[in-house]
């Protein structure tokens, strides 16, 4: 009797130890609570808090851009900001079409020069080079990333510029495409490193897969890696236009800072950022001009987060798929 | 029975390893043959030989003949793709791609040119049908073949290596991944499919080559120890060293 009793009482002891741990009492296991729970409150309260702080200072950014550069619309109507060509600030026409649209002809010319060729380079770094060649190439790459862009418009504007001159036969080739070409080559380590990094790591059982079915290498990059590493390729492309958009320096010294319509490649032009960068020291504080340089900041700002949301829908519609 | 595969001589080296030793075997048509050996044997770098997968590996060398239906898939004139559209593959883990049910099958098609909507509707039925699925999955053919199951998603790539209509099947240990009842599932499969296909399995499991199998060859570093009929194996092994492995006593 007594010893069974003893041996059950050593049983409950036994399966009662794993709960101690969890089990409010007194003393010490309280303690442990309280400081558990005080730990995890505060460490929420600091995530949260860096959360809400990076939303303000972009909701901030935002709001003071637009506070100032809605002033614009106090002795300028909408229509004429947004659908006119002519901007000549001293006569008071203040038509920002043609850097709105030279600064989406720019990205999209940008976009669609280096978008193909990123593509190769990250196709044969991580499909076709042998290893050694891809194992330099890619710190090389990873340098280039890092370049500061004047030194890309500085390059443009003694290369370049005298190339195109060359090859076409103008006086002035300083224009869209003169800073296509400059920022493409910017962007395409950027874009061409992470797709790169993005279709070596498309699990390898995917191109087993195709190989045994009997396709071929080009067959199997472009029907199962590409697709496969598209979200992370859709990201590089992101940054990149990211890059392209706001970029102003390299801009700054090729595209020809003339306040018209690009209705040429080669036409002298000007976009948001070099156009605000170019005038922003010379206007007066309280004037239309300034108030309208604002509204093209905001402008530039809304440009680029409309892009990034267009393609955060497509890449959500592509991972369906 | 009429020997479809003749492997003459075989040996194949990864590196200065040598991974195969001058194997020489016949594998008769429309049978399931079964490799059984204990891990790093070679059974699955043969059968990997038989679509020259081991071709993506570097540093393989291979020496010997291998005929399929006469040809030296080997040779210098042989068509890999051709030969891989022939020696179709499903591997140890379900690797559908991360398309639709409807491409998976599809894309081994589409592949070799076929582009007609019809014809290739024609072709997913009769694959999914091929490899008991299409019960399972005719009214979702568009949902992602990642929300299958992982038994239903070995099925699929089964589907997927008939869509292109190959003569022989290899299956690298492709129920390993799997729970038991859906290993049961393959098993079956592989019963009806042998009356169309030529099959070779490589397998962990002894009980599964000695229900499955028609013939059961026995790996050991390299060589082949037995090749006999799968009965005839596990009931009476002529070599020591097979029967201390299907007794259980290493490996």
């Amino acid at each position: 009797m007594s010893e069974s009793t003893s041996a059950s009482n050593r049983t409950l002891a036994v399966s009662g130890q794993p709960g101690n741990g969890i089990r409010i009492g007194n003393g010490r296991m309280l303690d442990r609570k309280n400081r558990l729970r005080i730990y995890n409150r505060s460490f929420r309260i600091v995530c949260v808090a860096s959360a809400v702080f990076v939303c303000l200072i972009l909701l901030s950014i935002l709001f003071f851009m637009f506070r100032t550069g809605i002033l614009t619309f106090r002795s300028v109507p909408a229509s004429t900001f947004f659908f006119s060509t002519n901007w000549d600030p001293e006569n008071e026409s203040y038509g920002a079409f043609l850097f709105i649209f030279g600064t989406v002809a720019l990205t999209a010319l940008t976009l669609a020069i280096s978008v193909p060729i990123s593509l190769f380079v990250a196709v044969f770094l991580s499909e076709a080079a042998p290893r050694w060649l891809s194992n330099a190439l890619r710190p090389v790459l990873d340098l280039l990333v890092g370049i500061p862009s004047v030194v890309y418009g500085f390059l443009g504007l003694t290369i370049l510029i005298p190339l195109l001159r060359d090859i076409t036969g103008r006086q002035l080739t300083d224009g869209l495409l003169a800073a296509a070409i400059v920022l493409s080559i910017m962007v395409l380590p950027t874009i061409s490193r992470i797709s790169d990094d993005a279709i070596s790591a498309v699990p390898a059982k995917f191109k087993d897969a195709s190989y045994a079915l009997g396709a071929t290498r080009f067959q199997t990059v472009f029907r199962v890696m590409l697709p496969s590493a598209r979200s992370g390729i859709l990201y590089g492309i992101i940054l990149g236009m990211a890059r392209a958009i706001g970029e102003t320096m390299a801009v700054v010294m090729v595209v020809g800072n003339t306040p018209q319509l690009a209705d040429s490649l080669f036409k002298p032009t000007s976009v948001l950022t070099s156009n605000i960068v170019m005038q922003i020291p010379n206007v007066p504080f309280d004037s239309t001009w300034n108030y309208a340089l604002y509204l093209m900041g905001f402008l530039l700002l809304v440009i680029s987060l409309l892009m990034i949301v267009v393609i955060r829908v497509l890449q959500k519609k592509g991972v369906k798929a | 029975m009429q020997a479809l595969i003749e492997i003459e001589r075989l040996n194949l080296f990864y590196g200065s390893f040598h991974a195969l030793k001058n194997i020489s075997m016949d594998i008769p048509e429309k049978a399931i043959t079964a490799f059984i050996g204990p891990s790093g044997c070679g059974k699955s770098t043969l059968l990997r030989s038989l679509n020259r997968m081991n071709d993506m590996i570097p540093g393989t060398s291979t020496h010997g003949s291998i005929k399929i239906a006469g040809a030296d898939i080997y040779g210098k004139d042989i068509d890999v793709e051709a030969l891989r559209k022939n020696v179709g593959m499903v591997f140890q883990q379900p690797n559908p791609f991360p398309k639709s049910i409807y491409d998976n099958v599809a894309y081994g098609p589409r592949l070799h040119g076929i582009t007609s909507r019809h014809k290739l509707d024609e072709i997913v039925e009769s694959s999914l049908r091929g490899a008991a699925l299409w019960n399972e999955v005719k009214d979702h053919l568009k949902r992602s073949a990642l929300s299958l199951s992982g038994g239903q998603q070995q099925r699929l790539c089964i589907a997927r290596a008939l869509a292109v209509e190959p003569d022989v099947l290899l299956m690298d240990e492709a129920t390993s991944a799997l729970d038991p009842i859906s290993t049961l599932k393959i098993e079956e499969l592989a019963q009806e499919l042998k009356a169309k296909y030529t099959i070779v399995m490589v397998t962990h499991n002894m009980h599964q080559a000695a229900r499955v199998s028609n013939q059961t060859v026995f790996f050991l570093n390299g060589e082949v120890v037995e090749y006999a009929e799968t009965e005839k194996l596990f009931s009476n092994p002529q070599d020591q060293r097979t029967e201390d492995y299907i007794s259980g006593r290493f490996g």
